[in-house]
């Protein structure tokens, strides 16, 4: 049942251009894994690659419960991912959004559960209005919402506290925490509070 | 070496098609000296069929393999039929104004097969050109060319037949051509045919040692 | 594939629905696109008298442009709101392949419903063969959305989409107005199913082909 995120000498390259090369370790639960590195150097493609949105060039990524590994059409359903470039439904409101995406995760949510979300994330005044209306930083905060409805077990983060207040990145700390001691937490950033918080650091330089 | 000897025989064989097609008497009485066109038509109008079949299957490779060169070769392919469909297209747009009396008619289903071969390859390449990363450029129009392909054979085998029920027999087309295909035409026509084959598998690996070669070049640097 | 993914498919079909109605994105420009489209070719046509084949031409020819005004708009507006990769965390590509097929299919039946009897009026058409003709037009509302919703989600990883759409989806699409026409005509003529049998089992079999090869093609295309 040891669910673990293994990266086999993976490397990616954008035409001649080598981003990762020759990379390999392994995580698993509980864990914690935090990734560094300038501009550009890949962290974003690193994660996205994790999550097998983006194929590697050479290598492999693999999630394994004890020895048998999962097949990767179905990775997806034991990790998710909050970053920048992920946008939730503009025109439901916030209450919308956590339903149609428990739908989707084939995650029975009620009332109250959906409500303990939103008061996790500090939006439960907001639930009802459209995420339109929403500032930048109270979107972050309810793509957490989005992202732990489905209670995955593995949770990629990326740039996780940026555009957020000291009252956000609060809620995000005590969800860090939280993730690190009951599933796997991968965090891509240059923050050196961040960094902290995980076990072992990787830093992308070539 | 055996490379030169083969570009040499392919010479030859080119050379010799173009003479003997204009020496010997035309292959067609009624319409005359114009139907010569048709050794030089009909290689064209199978070699974009060619191409394309080629096209896909490296696109289906290349959505396998996900090989730059696989879709190097599917792109490259592509190409060249463009080029076999625009000489297909004008070929035989000049056959039908000898033989029907216009340039262009909707009611033959092979001229209007070539014709969407021709929007096919159109959109093929704008679609590629449309796409800025080339990872997604591979995939995407590989995805492009195996959709598209199922209305090739429509054209060729399904809408004569319901052309049918629309036009009754007055149309342009009336006038069916027979070849008599004796053994001089026959002979001229194979020949033709195998040698713009080989044309074209000549072109399609010459395309492909240019691009390694560009490649290990780029590697080097 | 069990009743978990029917329910994730009717929620990505409803997601659409409801964002659709607090917008008007697509319904609206697909709509007034067709209606102009109707009234230009009737006011410059008002004089004649058109015969049965132009008139199921002109028909066909004003849904293809309003589709193409439109049916990409379910994956260009993913892609650009940036929720295809949330998308992509949640749901397998199936799910969304065949939200977004039900979604299009429906967008063009209301279509079809507004666009028929305007036409009917304003083109003073007689139509003998009612079943026939709604047949037809069913058939050729599934052939058209299972064609294009696949080359949406091509359009949507590429720029320049509103041009591309139509250039991708014509070549794909004749033989499909082709069927279209010649049933709408058997149905404009009185031909009865005899004369539109060839037609009618042309639009089901390309309906099939193409909607398989879309959901093959989809993973591909959705992750490319």
């Amino acid at each position: 049942m040891a669910l673990s995120l293994t990266v086999e000498k993976l490397s990616k390259s954008f035409g001649a251009r080598k981003v990762i090369k020759d990379l390999s370790f392994t995580v698993s639960i509980p864990g914690s894994l935090g990734i560094t590195g300038r501009n550009g150097s890949g962290k974003t493609t690193l994660m996205k690659i994790l999550c097998q949105l983006v194929p590697p060039t050479n290598g492999k990524v693999a999630i394994r419960e004890g020895e048998a590994e999962i097949a990767s059409t179905d990775c997806f359903n034991y990790l998710k991912m909050i970053t920048p470039e992920m946008a939730l439904y503009e025109m439901l409101t916030g209450y919308e959004n956590l339903k149609f995406f428990s739908t989707l995760a084939g995650v029975r949510l009620d009332h109250t559960e959906q409500d303990e979300l939103l008061e996790r994330v500090g939006l439960i005044e907001r639930g009802d209005d459209l995420v339109l209306a929403y500032s930048s930083g109270m979107k972050q905060r309810l793509k957490y919402a989005v992202a732990l409805l489905a209670k995955p077990a593995i949770l990629l983060l990326d740039e996780p506290t940026s555009n957020l207040d000291d009252a956000g990145k609060a809620i995000v700390r005590e969800i860090i925490a939280r993730q690190r001691s009951e599933g796997m937490l991968i965090i891509a950033t240059n923050e050196a509070e961040d960094l902290k918080q995980v076990e072992h650091v990787i830093r992308l330089d070539n | 070496m055996v490379r030169k000897y083969l570009q040499i025989g392919l010479f030859v064989l080119l050379a010799g098609v173009i003479y003997f097609s204009f020496i010997t008497p035309a292959p067609q009485q009624i319409i005359g000296e114009a139907s010569r066109i048709f050794y030089y038509h009909i290689p064209m109008a199978w070699l974009t069929v060619v191409a394309y079949a080629v096209n896909l299957i490296y696109a289906i490779r290349f959505l396998k393999t996900r090989s730059e060169l696989d879709d190097f070769r599917s792109l490259w392919s592509a190409e060249l039929g463009t080029m076999f469909c625009v000489l297909a297209t004008i070929s035989g747009s000049l056959f039908a104004k000898v033989t029907w009396g216009v340039y262009w008619t909707w009611s033959e289903p092979r001229m209007l097969s070539i014709f969407i071969l021709l929007l096919i390859y159109g959109a093929y390449l704008s679609l590629r050109a449309a796409i800025p990363t080339p990872e997604r450029k591979g995939i995407i129009s590989a995805a492009y060319s195996i959709l598209a392909f199922p209305t090739v054979p429509f054209f060729i085998f399904i809408m004569p037949r319901m052309m049918l029920s629309l036009h009754p027999a007055d149309s342009v087309v009336g006038k069916n051509l027979h070849f008599t295909m004796g053994g001089t035409v026959l002979a001229i026509f194979l020949v033709s045919l195998f040698s713009f084959t080989v044309l074209y598998f000549w072109l399609f690996g010459l395309g492909i040692r240019l691009y390694k070669v560009q490649l290990s070049r780029s590697e080097e640097a | 594939m069990s009743s978990g993914w029917t329910t994730k498919a009717l929620a990505v079909l409803a997601k659409d629905i409801r964002t659709e109605l607090r917008t008007r994105y697509s319904l609206n420009a697909l709509f007034m696109f067709a209606f102009t489209t109707l009234v230009v070719v009737s006011f410059s046509l008002g004089q004649l008298s058109l015969g049965v084949q132009v008139l199921s031409a002109l028909y066909w020819i004003i849904i293809f442009f309003a589709s193409m005004s439109a049916l990409s708009g379910v994956f260009v507006k993913e892609e650009d709101a940036k929720t295809a990769q949330t998308l992509r965390l949640f749901a397998r590509p199936s799910v969304i392949y065949a939200g977004k097929l039900i979604y299009n299919m429906l967008l063009l039946a209301i279509l079809c419903a507004l666009l028929t009897p305007l036409y009917v009026v304003f083109m003073n058409v007689t139509v003998p063969d009612w079943p026939l003709f709604l047949v037809v037009v069913l058939l050729g509302i599934i052939g058209l959305s299972g064609a294009t919703t696949i080359i949406g989600a091509i359009v949507a990883k590429a720029n320049v989409r509103g041009a591309l759409f139509a250039v991708l989806s014509f070549p794909v699409l004749l033989p499909l107005l082709v069927a279209a026409i010649g049933g709408t005509d058997a149905a404009l003529v009185g031909a009865g199913w005899a004369g539109a049998e060839n037609h009618v089992k042309f639009l089901v079999a390309y309906a099939v082909i193409m909607i398989t090869t879309s959901a093959v093609l989809f993973d591909f295309v959705w992750n490319g």
